[in-house]
């Protein structure tokens, strides 16, 4: 596979703020159907910032407002999580149409499977895509192989698994084989690395950790509306940021999305310190499929691994 | 300083010095063990009058499916050198499934700790059943050895400085 052959023109947004590529336009049309036609109640879609430097979330009550919605390999933010129960305001609004990228659409499987949120109260507008930026501040005006996140480089869902409506032509991608890129790599080297030292590694990462809890907030999967880490009674895990909280908190957060996390990124480009939460993350996604064959936010109808079992799952440790 | 000083403080300082030499380190074991089989396989040993192991400290859940992996974060936290979990044979637990849903997580938990860094030779997991009192002794006394040889959890207590 040659990288970058994927990327055809006809895609191509060299201007970040040309507003008018055909992408757009029909997201913009489609949106506004829904809305007049009152399916919807509001679209939660990607907007500019002023500066037109970066988008944000944008919601959309209004069908004159359409002209706000862009498209962009600037749209990283994971919108699935305006989905959740934690945003009561949105939800008040009335039933929602979701502008998702296939990756963002994994977590909304996620969020049917463990009944978060119904089907049919949902409209997903799946947007093809040729891949996002890892953190806004890095684009140029123009999407390269360097720029983009890992989880692009490996990405099987360009064009959404699970949407009523599909904007953009299809993308002939395939992701190799076997993951790799970034995240695969440092992993691979941990693995191999002595056990002391991967202590080392993860404690010089986690004494960075300032209890900001913004890899939680940002997650859409982190739905509970009352954490393990608020709870002090007794106190689970320790609110200074101090390296033995740091330590659980880091260990429960991971432990809590294992066979759930669909590889958004947005917890590590949240993290205010870098703290490298997607190889944690990766570690047991990679656990899960080898133990149970199972990969997070594919089958919207299919349990999550860790709340079902199987009589015959295999070990080697258990004596 | 008068001679009769001298051996006083000559004296103490062997006694200090023979009590750190006599009182060696001993580790401290955590055990999370199920009500039904595990717990009771250890009732078992007891009241078969086997020796075994004081190290270790049993603490006693409903079951094995109760055992969240937070407990064992606790544990560490709290100072244990090495932690036992241990449950009903698959296909034994006394609430059908509860087992079966641990060991998945521990799959999983497993292969977090191992990828922190965490020595598994610290952290054992087990089946025994409530006939299973031999098995019982065996793991203690083979798990308190193995953790004695590796001396104190000293990364995880630096954590507490």
């Amino acid at each position: 596979m040659i990288r970058g052959s994927w990327f055809d023109s006809r895609f191509t947004i060299n201007d970040s703020r040309n507003t008018n590529n055909d992408m757009e336009k029909a997201l913009r049309q489609k949106a506004e159907e829904l809305l007049e036609k009152g399916d919807v109640k509001v679209v939660l879609g990607y907007g500019w910032n002023r500066g037109k430097t970066r988008t944000t979330p944008v919601f959309i009550t209004k069908p004159e407002d359409v002209e706000k919605l862009v498209f962009n390999p600037l749209c990283v933010n994971n919108l699935s999580l305006y989905l959740t129960r934690q945003y009561k305001d949105i939800q008040a609004l009335g039933k929602p149409a979701i502008v998702a990228k296939g990756c963002d659409i994994r977590t909304i499987a996620v969020l049917i499977a463990e009944g978060q949120i119904e089907r049919d109260n949902i409209v997903i507008i799946g947007m093809t895509c040729n891949g996002v930026v890892y953190k806004q501040e890095l684009w140029k005006g123009k999407l390269s192989d360097d720029i983009m996140p890992t989880k692009c480089h490996n990405c099987d869902v360009r064009n959404p698994h699970l949407a009523d409506y599909i904007i953009g032509d299809a993308v002939d991608f395939m992701p190799p084989e076997e993951p790799s890129g970034m995240v695969f790599d440092k992993i691979k080297e941990l693995d191999t690395m002595e056990q002391d030292k991967r202590w080392e590694f993860w404690m010089e990462h986690f004494a960075r950790c300032v209890k900001c809890y913004a890899c939680s907030k940002i997650c859409p999967l982190c739905y509970c509306e009352r954490c393990i880490a608020e709870k002090n009674m007794p106190q689970w895990i320790e609110t200074s940021a101090h390296p033995r909280g740091n330590l659980a908190w880091n260990l429960i957060r991971a432990m809590h999305l294992a066979g759930r996390c669909t590889f958004c990124g947005e917890c590590e480009r949240a993290c205010p310190t870098d703290i490298p939460l997607n190889l944690i993350n990766q570690k047991l996604a990679k656990e899960i499929n080898d133990a149970f064959g199972y990969r997070a936010g594919y089958d919207e109808k299919e349990h999550p691994p860790l709340i079902v079992f199987n009589p015959d799952d295999q070990e080697d440790f258990i004596k | 300083m008068p001679a009769n000083e001298m051996s006083v403080m000559d004296n103490k300082q062997a006694i200090t010095e023979k009590q750190e030499t006599t009182t060696a380190w001993e580790p401290k074991i955590t055990a999370f063990v199920c009500n039904w089989c595990t717990y009771a396989g250890a009732d078992l040993a007891g009241t078969s009058r086997m020796e075994y192991r004081p190290n270790v400290r049993i603490i006693k859940l409903p079951c094995t499916g109760r055992i969240d992996p937070l407990f064992i974060i606790k544990a560490f936290e709290k100072e244990a050198d090495g932690v036992l979990v241990s449950g009903c044979h698959p296909g034994d637990c006394h609430y059908t499934t509860g087992n079966y849903h641990a060991r998945r997580r521990w799959i999983a938990f497993k292969t977090l700790m191992e990828f922190v860094g965490i020595d598994m030779r610290r952290l054992h997991f087990s089946w025994v059943s409530a006939s299973e009192a031999i098995k019982w002794v065996d793991l203690i006394n083979n798990v308190t050895d193995e953790v004695k040889e590796l001396g104190p959890f000293v990364e995880y207590k630096g954590l507490n400085d």
